[in-house]
């Protein structure tokens, strides 16, 4: 008996590995440590911040079409200030581009997953819970020393209510989410690239996705630090941003722009990656000067950890020092503008296919030029001693975020979404929205470049008649309408698309990357093979491999494809 | 119509655009001015960079309209062309977005030393002696004329000014001043962070507790009994939106004339408060 079964035990077995029976149920979205499940999470939860922010953005420009206004009081204003600036920073833009890199990132570079699948879905639970922790505070007592939360406003004298500790908490739980996200790229770009993929063959997206993580990197600890200092201070005693103790509240605006300003990048410079992938498939043409885009990409992210300054022109600090990061931001205009050159010659003698995609992405070359011009004006700090803190600059900043990141967003939505669910989204819907939101868009914020012009502050909650801006805040606030209808479409077409969309198959736009390769959507382990890189198009050279088998094919034995029975 | 016609008369209503809105516009598209010199000075500035970025605008924009419209995918029109790049081009326009950084930086700082230091009074200014109006260790504007050197606090949620003096004078919301005086504001805060700023008189500063920040303007004499105003331009609270302040220009002598009445008044009732203090004190004793 006993050699009988040692003799079992000695048999060679096969053992099956992965090939469990898939799971099923809504419990599997919370265990799950797949990157593109992750990634849809990540998506569905930033689009329901971005529905709330936007929501809110409404609310405040109700209350602003016309003087005298009762819809809302001072202080549920500057809530709404607060939330929505920071709902749109840190719960929108910055993790979307996290739930967008999750689920297309190792599809792009031919990997099977993330590094760190574990961690993976550990970022995206802090991300939620980080949003809830803050959004709680609207039951008691919301933040209002807006988004920037400068001392001593935010201090336990001037904001007692629990708010801005929600608000700390929730500066923690996302910075968290996002640093642990970024090392996961980072470690993921670097060592599990399809073989052959050299960094000059990494799609641009990835290389924006890269550099969007090392900037998180480099900047969250300043910012990790101001809010525990603002948390110690508001509780145990300390006194590092009061005068009155020693401290200073500048060194909080040091602290959080040195933060606050590569945040910018780390919410635009994927978007400037989503442009560079989506031009080119449209244009049906190359990207033009792939290594200047990105070397443009390091060049940006380097010099915008060295202007944090400027959005603190109007603080006693001395001339030599404003002179500086004048000429530092100025420096950042030359890899932006050879960014946009680049785009448009990628378009220049290209045969432009319009579908939605090409809309989007066309938007953001054409509003963030107005955005980036300006910025150049407004890092002249003696105009910006004018113009700071004034609607000039929240329309700026609404061209550089919205214009920029979030038309780049859509792109990338309606580029992707047949990948993510095999189904196409519908054309005429999508153009009805890209006209309502690029028109929405220019009525609600080109406006107020003059309302700031004309001496309008931000954040306050009704303007005299007197000031002269009572036409410039009625177009806006119907502009703001026609934008949030346009968003609406978007939903509505999402939803629509996800059951009644056309079957898409594997590439239907015909791409130039590795993610339309696989199927759509993409199986859990994504490639059964992984091809062998040996451009910055393989899916182009896939392409083109496959056409020439089929015609030789065809030469030879001309096969009659069975149509229809 | 033949096409280029249409081009043509296109452009010229856009040059014809172009040449009229500065002066029918001149107040949408810049910034507030025609209070005092430095607000004149950052307005000229804007006004420069606002035509180089109108000028690379055009150029952008027209650019990639052109290229969307021209190279739109027709049947049967030409392949794409397959170009990855071009050097001498790339450098080329790297070279020239910088050189127009370098022109905007040369204009800066041509326009900066008249935007940010304060000159001398004008000859139909202030008149009163220095000792009642001067400060004594901060640096004096050029020249020997009297000028005036005013304290501003932020406060939530109004503004206080201290004039300097032997004798007490301050006064809340409406700050008034002489013409044709250079008067230097010295900014701070005693509560959270506040942030001065009369669009007409110049850029903005910011009022950080701890700290004191300067900034300066000179109302010219024609402007004599006009009233500047005003709004606090750094969230400061729940009453920011009415935090609102007020500068009064008027000439000269009345303005020493309203000095002397507030200081009067100032000093009758710091007596009065006195004595109504002594009396208190009196009555405790018995």
């Amino acid at each position: 008996m006993e050699a009988r079964t040692a003799a079992k035990a000695a048999r060679p077995e096969i053992v099956l590995h992965g090939v469990r029976a898939p799971q099923r149920g809504w419990l599997t979205w919370l265990t799950t440590t797949d990157h593109k499940k992750i990634g849809i999470l990540y998506l569905f939860a930033t689009f329901l911040f971005f529905i709330l922010g936007g929501v809110e953005a409404l609310l405040m420009r109700l209350q602003l079409a016309q003087p005298n206004n009762t819809l809302i009081n001072p202080e549920t204003y500057n809530g709404l200030v607060t939330i929505h600036g920071t709902t749109m920073v840190f719960l929108f833009m910055v993790p979307v581009w996290a739930g967008i890199g999750n689920y297309f990132l190792p599809l792009m570079i031919g990997a099977r997953d993330m590094a760190f699948p574990r961690l993976n879905a550990l970022s995206f639970w802090l991300l939620l819970f980080g949003g809830i922790a803050f959004y709680v505070s609207i039951f008691f007592e919301p933040p209002q020393a807006g988004w920037t939360m400068y001392p001593p406003l935010s201090d336990d004298v001037f904001s007692p209510g629990g708010g801005v500790d929600a608000w700390i908490f929730l500066i923690h739980l996302t910075g968290l989410s996002s640093l642990i996200g970024a090392v996961n790229f980072v470690a993921t770009i670097h060592n599990m690239r399809a073989p052959g993929m050299s960094w000059g063959r990494m799609p641009l997206f990835v290389w924006t996705l890269l550099v969007y993580s090392y900037l998180l990197i480099v900047a969250l600890p300043a910012v990790a630090a101001a809010v525990t200092m603002l948390l110690t201070d508001r509780h145990f005693g300390t006194a590092f941003f009061d005068p009155a103790g020693g401290g200073d509240p500048l060194l909080w605006q040091h602290l959080f722009w040195f933060f606050g300003h590569p945040e910018v990048y780390i919410m635009v410079l994927p978007a400037f990656g989503v442009i560079s992938e989506v031009l080119p498939v449209f244009a049906r043409k190359p990207i033009f000067g792939y290594k200047a885009i990105a070397a443009s990409t390091v060049a940006i992210a380097f010099l915008g950890l060295l202007v944090w300054a400027h959005h603190m022109f109007t603080t006693p600090t001395a001339t030599v020092v404003l002179a500086f990061f004048m000429l530092s931001s100025f420096t950042i205009a030359v890899p932006t503008g050879i960014k946009i050159f680049n785009w448009i010659a990628t378009l220049w003698r290209g045969q432009i296919v319009y579908k939605t995609p090409l809309y989007f992405a066309v938007a953001l070359p054409a509003l963030f030029t107005i955005g980036g011009i300006s910025g150049v004006i407004l890092a002249i700090f003696p105009v910006d001693w004018q113009l700071h803190d004034t609607y000039f600059v929240v329309a700026h900043f609404h061209y550089v975020l919205f214009g920029g990141a979030v038309f780049a967003l859509f792109a990338a939505l309606y580029y992707w979404f047949p990948k993510m669910s095999g189904r196409m989204m519908s054309e005429s819907l999508g153009k009805v929205s890209f006209w309502l939101m690029f028109v929405g868009f220019n009525v609600t914020f080109l406006v107020q470049h003059s309302a700031g012009l004309s001496g309008m502050p931000r954040r306050i909650y009704d303007y005299s008649s007197e000031l002269g801006v009572t036409e410039y805040n009625l177009i806006s606030t119907i502009g703001a309408f026609i934008l949030g209808i346009g968003v609406l479409v978007t939903c509505v077409n999402l939803i629509h698309s996800l059951k009644n969309g056309k079957k898409a198959g594997n590439d239907p736009w015909q791409g130039n990357t590795l993610e339309w390769f696989t199927t759509s959507p993409p199986p859990p382990n994504n490639f059964d093979v992984i091809p062998r890189v040996r451009s910055v198009e393989p899916m182009k050279d896939i392409r083109r491999e496959v056409m020439a088998r089929t015609v030789a094919t065809e030469t030879v034995a001309q096969p009659v494809a069975p149509r229809s029975l | 119509m033949p096409r280029r016609l249409v081009l043509a008369a296109l452009a010229a209503a856009l040059l014809a655009l172009l040449i009229a809105a500065p002066s029918t516009f001149a107040d949408t598209f810049t910034p507030e001015s025609g209070g005092s010199q430095n607000a004149d000075d950052i307005d000229t500035l804007y006004k420069v960079t606002l035509y180089v970025a109108i000028v690379i605008f055009l150029i952008v924009e027209g650019t990639l309209v052109w290229s969307l419209v021209r190279h739109r995918a027709r049947r049967g029109g030409a392949e794409a062309v397959q170009i990855r790049g071009n050097t001498p081009l790339e450098l080329g326009w790297t070279v020239a977005a910088a050189l127009i950084l370098v022109v905007l930086t040369v204009v800066t700082f041509l326009y900066l030393d008249d935007i940010e230091n304060p000159p001398e009074s004008g000859a139909n200014g202030l008149q009163a002696s220095q000792t009642s109006f001067a400060s004594i260790d901060q640096p004096n504007p050029p020249g020997d004329r009297p000028y005036l050197r005013i304290g501003v606090n932020g406060q939530q949620y109004l503004w206080r000014y201290d004039y300097p003096g032997e004798q007490r004078l301050f006064s809340y919301y409406e700050m008034v001043v002489p013409v044709d005086t250079t008067v230097v504001l010295e900014v701070t805060a005693s509560d959270v962070i506040h942030s001065w700023w009369i669009p007409k008189l110049g850029g903005k500063v910011d009022g950080v507790p701890g700290h004191v920040n300067e900034t300066w303007f000179k109302i010219p004499a024609s402007k004599a009994g006009t009233t500047f105003h005003g709004q606090c331009a750094e969230l400061c609270g729940s009453g920011h939106a009415d935090m609102r302040a007020e500068v009064r220009a008027v000439t000269p002598a009345q303005f020493e004339a309203w000095a002397e009445e507030h200081r009067a008044a100032i000093e009758e009732a710091g007596e009065l408060l006195s004595e109504q203090r002594e009396r208190r004190a009196g009555d405790e004793e018995r």
